[in-house]
């Protein structure tokens, strides 16, 4: 939806002869961050961060680049958080091989609403999927295996690879920035493969994508698929990060916020959904200790972001001079 | 005790008839859905908070001003109808030219901020209304609150008044001669741009009708339409945007179809309209009264 003009900026400023070591220098120093920071920031903050920043990415893989607005995401995260948690805690299985469980999970549910939501397009699909998380949420609900209100309590992080012990809070912060980090790349090869093309295709003119050959249908189901399994990988680690899985994380609510995370970053931007999904985080933390609801700004936010900067953050600062300069363009 | 299906003709009754008075609330919140997206091609996400809105605004009238129901009942939709042509000519008016999606986008905005205010002033917690009709008639089979029935009654009258004003009169004649083409009837000197105000103030007017009917029926809460909607947005799906009289059957009857639910398989009572939607959308896509494919 982004995509048609919103996210086009005119090529008038050429990019710099050197912008692409520049980006690199960039990149490199976003790393080192990442790598140092847990020295100064709370691990805990830094680790939900990055699983809704991969979340958000998940989510953006379908708005951003197959122009499809889900409006259930949360099912699969929230599913597969249940799924981990339950084959970490009940079956005993190592952490890698839930998460596993926990993805398959996601893509399997990906794979029955996504068939059933592709049967009808923009505004309907939106609501379809909402309507089918919504259900998905009334069977967590009542499913003996999720405890209902109680939740999975105390999930034990165990040993990845029966190696490494993941109770200690730095292991675990490295294992989920590699597991973030590996989803990105998944999300950036996806992106720009012949399959990630024909997906922009079809976001951009979806009667052409069908006469030009494509079965555009299944093209959907596939990137639906592929968006709920990343989904899926994040929940899972959410819900090792908090030894939790929770109701909470299946509610519609959780489908709005990852909307507002991308759509405050930038739709149709590999980094838009992460820096939206820093701030969202950053402000429920803030927030969380004063008694100001956190939905009377989640929504103004939500307001202000349609009505006035609809590129989002990371969108306008490549839309802006600067952002060219670097030779910037939604879809790096 | 007389049975039916081995399940006490009572039981059968009386959730047939909590499955018509829910049935009320969804016509009417599924109809102002319809109307709205018909001309602005908006789903109206805020549909939910308008009808919170709607049983807030009775229950504030009552303890500040003490007004009455039945006033209420009129007084309150106009104000969240108010409310709705404000947001339409202010913010909601600058989306039109944009993909739906972003409509869709706003108005969930606007549902979380409205909400959210509403919990931060008055709690999550939910406020009872007095019932405004005492008593209630013994029909042999089960005892029926009178409320409860005038309710059923209330809201389909104005759900036949609402279609009645649409297909029968002359401004129902320009709603749906501009949900067909706005421009061709712009250029014939119609303000289109005020009927689509007008249109949006009709459907959140009618959602707060809908909250008023619902005061003395559930608790009074922030977020009573906020599961409400989704519900809702089932409805619609499998009903199809393109007819209104569709949107208003199919109302109805998902809920008979969610009452007769709780007596014969009362777990999936929360999810048989999602069940029926999905069998609706692999059977007939376009949805039971839909015209689009």
């Amino acid at each position: 939806m982004a995509g048609k003009s919103e996210t086009a900026a005119p090529d008038h400023v050429a990019a710099h002869p050197r912008a692409g070591q520049v980006r690199l220098v960039l990149i490199g120093v976003a790393l080192a961050g990442l790598l140092v920071a847990p020295m100064f920031l709370y691990p805990i903050f830094l680790m939900k961060l990055l699983a809704f920043a991969l979340f958000a990415s998940a989510f953006n893989l379908l708005l951003g680049y197959t122009g499809l607005l889900s409006f259930g995401h949360a099912a699969f995260f929230g599913g597969a958080a249940y799924f981990t948690a339950h084959a970490v805690k009940v079956w005993g299985w190592p952490p890698e091989l839930g998460l596993l469980l926990g993805v398959a999970g996601a893509a399997a549910l990906g794979l029955v609403m996504g068939a059933i939501a592709i049967r009808r397009q923009g505004i309907y699909f939106a609501m379809i999927t909402l309507a089918l998380s919504q259900m998905f949420f009334f069977f967590c609900l009542q499913a003996p295996f999720t405890h209902g209100e109680d939740g999975i309590q105390s999930v034990p992080r165990g040993h990845l690879f029966g190696l490494i012990d993941l109770n200690r809070p730095m292991n675990m912060y490295y294992f989920v920035l590699a597991v973030f980090l590996v989803g990105l790349l998944i999300i950036r090869r996806f992106v720009n493969s012949p399959f990630g093309m024909i997906l922009k295709s079809i976001r951009e003119n979806e009667s052409r994508a069908i006469s030009l050959g494509y079965s555009v249908q299944r093209y959907k189901l596939g990137a639906f698929v592929m968006s709920a399994a990343l989904a899926g990988l994040a929940g899972g680690v959410k819900a090792l990060i908090f030894q939790f899985a929770t109701l909470t994380d299946v509610t519609w609510q959780m489908s709005g916020e990852v909307i507002l995370m991308t759509l405050l970053g930038g739709i149709g931007t590999l980094f838009g959904p992460i820096v939206g999904a820093g701030l969202v985080v950053s402000l429920q933390n803030f927030l969380a200790t004063s008694d100001f609801p956190v939905t009377i700004i989640t929504g103004v936010v939500f307001m202000v972001c349609v009505l006035l900067f609809r590129r989002g953050l990371v969108g306008e600062f490549f839309a802006s001079k600067l952002g060219r300069k670097l030779g910037l363009r939604s879809g790096s | 005790m007389t049975m039916i299906f081995g399940i006490p003709v009572q039981a059968l009754m009386g959730q047939l008839l909590l499955g018509l008075i829910n049935g009320s609330f969804y016509a009417l919140l599924s109809l102002g859905l319809a109307i709205i997206f018909g001309l602005l091609r908006v789903i109206n996400f805020a549909h939910g908070a308008q009808y919170m809105l709607g049983a807030f605004v009775t229950l504030l009238l009552l303890n500040h001003g003490g007004i009455s129901f039945w006033f209420a009942l009129v007084l309150a939709p106009l104000i969240v109808g108010l409310v709705g042509a404000v947001i339409e000519r202010t913010m909601l008016s600058r989306l039109y030219k944009l993909d739906h999606l972003y409509g869709l986008l706003f108005t969930f905005g606007l549902a979380l901020a409205i909400e959210g205010t509403f919990r931060y002033l008055y709690g999550a917690s939910g406020m009872p209304y007095p019932q405004p009709v005492q008593g209630g008639v013994n029909l042999g089979f089960m005892f029926l609150p009178k409320y409860r029935g005038a309710v059923v009654i209330i809201s389909l009258a104005a759900c036949i008044g609402v279609w009645f004003m649409i297909e029968k009169t002359k401004l129902g004649a320009y709603l749906r001669a501009a949900t067909e083409n706005p421009t061709l009837v712009q250029s014939f000197g119609v303000n289109v741009p005020l009927l689509l105000t007008l249109t949006y103030a009709l459907g959140a007017g009618l959602a707060g009708f809908a909250g008023v009917l619902a005061a003395p029926i559930y608790q009074v809460s922030p977020l009573m339409g906020s599961n409400l909607i989704i519900i809702v947005f089932a409805v619609v799906v499998v009903g199809g945007m393109g007819s209104i009289l569709g949107a208003i059957v199919t109302g109805y009857m998902l809920g008979v179809v969610e009452g007769l639910t709780k007596v014969f398989y009362p777990e999936a009572s929360n999810i048989v309209i999602f069940v029926i939607m999905a069998i609706v959308l692999i059977l007939r896509p376009a949805g039971l009264f839909g015209k689009d494919a």
